[in-house]
């Protein structure tokens, strides 16, 4: 049933409907909605049985999750930002240790300067953390992909992040099929735990592997992130079946026939890119776009095959490297290694920037021209840094520069455009 | 019952004999069906206090669940030593997740079963000093403050032993570590204000408190029973000589824990909810030296160089907790109705 309805709201009673057992709370921007609407449900007793642990800090959700997921509960988190890094000891333990907790993360950016709005920093961070990562373009995507989240992170024993991007996907209000309890139930059968913490079969779960048999455990690891993305697209076609609506999967081409120049994304902004594509379509632009939603397993042979017409390949990344540049960027080199055409960097919306359709027709206009940079910072105010390095070079106490800017600007609320 | 409770001591200690007790009241240890829930095999140091305290603690808590528990460990060596890959020492299910977190990981574990319809499984949460006082104590304070249902346990070897004997916030002052070296005018650990986790513990107002040493086992295996008896977060604190870091010999694990008590510097007692119910009394007061000298970690307290004024302030610090837990005692009975000890039950 349609209903106009916030995208944090319906993560939320999707995650309900997928009966999790025990949800571990701790409240970060912009993920506390997500996490306030199950709380209530679990208060209210609609989501029952469950537990819902009011943590003392992020390391505590994960960790509660970890103890939760090996006695073999279905075990649910939600977090961003400093959140996602404060419990990153315990985010790659719970990968090492194959617990399949799911997670719901709000992409924001990481500080230092503080700042609250999105980028894809934070997921970037645990890239190698032995997670999977799929990224939600829309919020209908971002429900339906917590309902293929825990059907995949069960079967294979491996924890997923739903990464949505935080205030655009989780505060916006806008029309979507909340999965329903009935779908759901059939889609996702109750969890089987391959290890569990069980007095009558005791086990011992977590302890020390030396040189002998680090590797073997690690490439398992490996080869379980190889097997979801064999089971990704399957998935994804089992609940489009089910549910009557295309979601998730590997990749996600848009107007790529023909196409000369191709950008890749990642998350919401393959929205406003595709506005874009038209426009610059409609001039007679042959471009095209594809939108990558399991960033991790990277389907290197799926995006090489989306991209194999393409002469230009332009990677939108929402962070980046710093002291070197793209990270999407990197992994879409080394699927196209062998291909002949050429990449190019553009790092865009950091820290909540918006990305505007302007901005990115021009950007495609000049990609098309051959006008690139091989890394291009969309719509970097040069004065700004100009004037700073300019402080900087006339005194040795310039001062914290994230301030020294604020005052160029005289900014005194944040805005985004 | 109307007979008169029998009390048989030993000389020197409260040991006392099975062989006099009736069935009921005769030691987990001493029962051939007992768990072995630590399995012999492990690669703990000979003499090594957290191993045997561990061993008496995990039994009792299995005796007292009827084989229903799971134990959560944080890193340390107890860790290490009873799970060298490919082999394990534990005979109920054992999770091991990261160093700080051992306290959540077994709220998650209690949600899960409580969650399940599994409320006869319990749950310990287990962890050296450093896991529990320093890099644990968020997540112990959380899992206190929710009152979830776990028994955590603290083996303190008063130092990060695992890693080489590295300084902790349990560390008594004066003592050497390799952080803490004996040298400069201030040999050993700096005198700070110590930080003192049963009485941490106490102020979250948890049903159940203790401390314990392995020098009375008896005692530990009925603080576990006690704590096992009840819901809600509890904790047990037991000192637990380490041969390795402390310097003391092997064969002296006993003897130096008891010591430890005797002399006042390691407090034994019960709370509940908040205040003290039961202390056990020094029956030999004995001064601190007695302890310190047969460890080398205070070698630099004796010898060619005395310090005999820092020995004096690690006297006060014993006299203190004499006078404030009430240690001293005409009475002969070994568990006893305090008088409100000073600042402790405030
Ligand atoms: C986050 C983190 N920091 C540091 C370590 C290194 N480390 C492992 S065990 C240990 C010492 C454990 O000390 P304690 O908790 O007192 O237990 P013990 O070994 O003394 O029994 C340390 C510092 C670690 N594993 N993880
Ligand atoms: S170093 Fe100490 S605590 Fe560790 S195994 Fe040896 S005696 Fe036991
Ligand atoms: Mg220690």
């Amino acid at each position: 049933m349609l209903r106009q309805i916030e995208g944090s709201r319906a993560v939320a009673e999707t995650v309900a409907h997928c009966r999790p057992e025990v949800v571990c709370a701790y409240p970060i921007s912009p993920q506390t909605h997500i996490i306030e609407a199950v709380g209530a449900m679990v208060k209210a007793g609609t989501l029952s049985p469950c537990e819902f642990v009011n943590v003392e800090s992020e390391f505590a959700a994960m960790s509660v999750a970890i103890g939760a997921s090996a006695a073999g509960a279905r075990s649910y988190t939600a977090t961003s930002s400093q959140g996602l890094l404060f419990m990153i000891e315990a985010v790659y333990n719970a990968a090492g240790l194959g617990l399949p907790i799911v997670m719901t993360l709000a992409n924001r950016a990481i500080g230092a300067p503080i700042n609250i709005w999105n980028d894809h920093s934070d997921a970037m961070a645990v890239r190698d953390s032995g997670w999977v990562q799929l990224f939600a373009e829309t919020n209908q995507e971002a429900a339906d992909l917590h309902v293929q989240a825990f059907r995949l992170a069960e079967e294979l024993s491996v924890p997923v992040m739903v990464c949505m991007d935080g205030f655009i996907l989780t505060h916006a209000f806008e029309g979507l099929d909340v999965p329903e309890q009935s779908d759901v139930d059939a889609f996702l059968p109750p969890y089987e735990p391959r290890q569990v913490l069980d007095p009558d079969d005791p086990v011992s779960i977590g302890a020390m592997v030396g040189p002998e048999a680090f590797e073997e455990v690690r490439y398992l690891a490996h080869l379980r992130q190889l097997d979801a993305l064999a089971r990704i697209p399957t998935l994804a076609a089992e609940f489009s079946e089910a549910f009557g609506r295309q979601s998730g999967g590997l990749v996600s081409p848009y107007r790529t026939e023909d196409a000369e120049t191709i950008v890749v994304a990642l998350g919401s902004v393959l929205g406003t890119i595709k506005d874009a594509v038209d426009v610059r379509r409609d001039a007679g632009d042959r471009v095209g776009v594809v939108g990558i939603t399991s960033f991790r397993p990277f389907p290197r042979d799926a995006v090489r095959e989306a991209l194999s017409g393409a002469r230009r390949i332009v990677v939108v990344e929402k962070a980046f490297s710093i002291g070197f540049g793209g990270v999407l960027s990197t992994d879409v080199a080394m699927a196209t290694h062998d291909a002949d055409c050429s990449l190019r960097t553009v790092v865009a919306g950091l820290g909540g920037r918006a990305i505007t359709r302007r901005s990115l027709e021009e950007l495609l206009a000049a990609a098309s021209r051959d006008e690139l940079d091989t890394l291009t910072f969309l719509d970097l105010d040069h004065g700004i840094i100009e004037r700073e390095r300019a402080r900087m070079t006339a005194t040795r106490r310039s001062g914290p520069s994230a301030e020294n800017i604020l005052r160029d600007l005289g900014t005194v609320a944040s805005r985004i455009g | 019952m109307t007979a008169q409770p029998v009390r048989f001591y030993q000389v020197g200690s409260f040991a006392v004999g099975n062989r006099l007790l009736p069935d009921d009241d005769r030691t987990v240890q001493s029962d051939p069906t007992r768990s072995n829930s630590l399995d012999s095999g492990h690669r703990a140091c000979q003499g090594c206090g957290e191993a045997l305290g561990a061993r008496y603690a995990i039994d009792a808590a299995m005796r007292a669940s009827q084989g229903q528990l799971v134990a959560v460990n944080a890193t340390g060596c107890l860790e290490v030593f009873s799970t060298p890959y490919p082999e394990t020492s534990w005979r109920i299910p054992w999770l091991h997740s990261v160093f700080g977190n051992a306290p959540a990981v077994a709220t998650g574990v209690a949600a899960a079963m409580k969650v399940k319809g599994r409320s006869d499984v319990r749950v310990i949460g287990q962890a050296g000093d450093g896991g529990t006082v320093d890099i644990g104590f968020g997540c112990l304070s959380g899992m206190f403050e929710r009152n979830d249902d776990v028994l955590f346990i603290c083996y303190d070897n008063e130092a990060y032993m695992n890693t080489g004997v590295q300084r902790s916030g349990a560390t008594p002052p004066a003592a050497r570590t390799a952080t803490t070296e004996a040298v400069g005018p201030e040999p050993g650990n700096t005198f700070g204000q110590g930080k003192d986790l049963p009485r941490l513990a106490m102020a979250h107002d948890i049903p159940y408190v203790a401390t314990a040493t392995v020098a009375d086992l008896r005692d530990l295996e009925a603080k576990v029973e006690r704590a096992m008896g009840q819901r809600g977060a509890r904790y047990l604190h037991i000192l637990v000589p380490c041969p390795l870091g402390w310097g003391s010999a092997p064969g002296d694990t006993i003897k130096v824990a008891r010591l430890a008590k005797e002399t006042g510097l390691f407090p034994v007692f019960e709370a509940e909810n908040g205040t003290v119910t039961t202390v056990s009394p020094i029956r030999h007061r004995t001064p601190v030296e007695a302890y310190l000298s047969i460890q080398r970690r205070y070698a630099h307290l004796f010898g060619e160089n005395p310090r005999p004024d820092i020995v004096a302030r690690i006297q006060a610090i014993a006299d203190r907790n004499i006078a404030t837990y009430g240690l001293l005692v005409d009475d002969e009975s070994d568990n006893h109705d305090p008088k409100d000890p000073e600042g402790v039950t405030a």
